[in-house]
């Protein structure tokens, strides 16, 4: 397969999540789009490395996947905290950040 | 060629239908399920591009791990998905995938307008070492050692950091209602 179709592939994935993002109001599944759109950049990532033909494209996408997963755990850890403290599960009405 | 081709258009709608459904479907338990699915496809896809360390990677890191530790907040959390409806925004529904469709649009143009020479093929042939676990530790620990050392550090900042955002506060309590232990 040609490289442009791959390209094109990430970058539909990529806009679901984005929608994903915009649209949904659980901070769960706004972060669950997050990492859609990191996976969508992560094809795109490997697939230009293939058209180089040199390894270097991966390196980028795994630390791009250890970033998603360090990511992935402060945002549960600030869900379960926004849990514990009884506040409301919702992004639209979380618009401060003190503790 | 053709199995390549049948594989990737495969791949391809199961990689796109699982990330509809992610940002689509209402119960995030669901949503969950379908991340799943949308990351195995794509491990399929690496695959195809011939990163074999990184598929196996995203599997067993990313569908097994990451996913088991969503799996476990959502069913903390438990339902929080009832109430999310109640202030429903028009506006910003509608905005949302418009905004989404026109980067994609943009991203389209620019892609396939450019006159980048190697996206019309599929890259140059490549020897069976590529993308393997040896080819990958060895530009990990020689070229990337920087990243490498960073990254490390950057997982060990975010044990400390969940550690610390999740634990039992001490003086929580009184905070709370009558009666209510924190966690």
């Amino acid at each position: 397969m040609d490289t442009s179709w791959y390209v094109v592939l990430s970058a539909f994935i990529f806009c679901i999540g984005a929608a994903g993002v915009m649209t949904r109001r659980s901070p769960l599944v706004v972060l669950l789009c997050l990492e859609l759109m990191l996976n969508a950049g992560n094809l795109a990532l490997i697939a230009f490395s293939r058209m180089l033909g040199n390894g270097e494209g991966q390196i980028f996408a795994l630390i791009v996947v250890v970033v998603a997963a360090c990511e992935v755990v402060i945002g549960l850890g600030i869900i379960v905290g926004m849990f514990r403290r009884r506040l409301p599960i919702d992004v639209d009405q979380m618009n401060e950040l003190r503790g | 060629m053709l199995f390549e081709q049948i594989l990737f258009f495969i791949a391809g709608f199961g990689a796109i239908a699982g990330a509809l459904g992610v940002a689509m479907l209402r119960n995030p338990f669901f949503s969950v399920l379908a991340l799943v699915s949308h990351l195995i496809a794509l491990a399929v896809l690496f695959l195809l591009l011939r990163a074999d360390f990184l598929a196996a990677a995203q599997v067993v890191v990313y569908a097994g791990a990451v996913m088991v530790l969503y799996v476990f907040v959502v069913a903390y959390v438990g339902d929080s998905d009832a109430p999310l409806r109640a202030t429903d925004d028009g506006l910003v529904k509608a905005f949302g995938p418009l905004a989404a469709l026109a980067i994609f649009l943009e991203i389209t143009f620019a892609v396939v307008g450019s006159s980048l020479s190697g996206l019309g093929g599929r890259g140059p042939d490549v020897d069976a070492r590529y993308g393997s676990p040896e080819a990958i530790g060895d530009l990990l620990l020689t070229k990337f050692l920087l990243p490498f050392e960073a990254a490390s550090f950057l997982l060990l900042l975010a044990a400390v950091g969940a550690v610390v955002l999740a634990r039992k506060r001490r003086g929580l309590e009184d905070l709370d209602a009558p009666g209510g232990v924190a966690g």
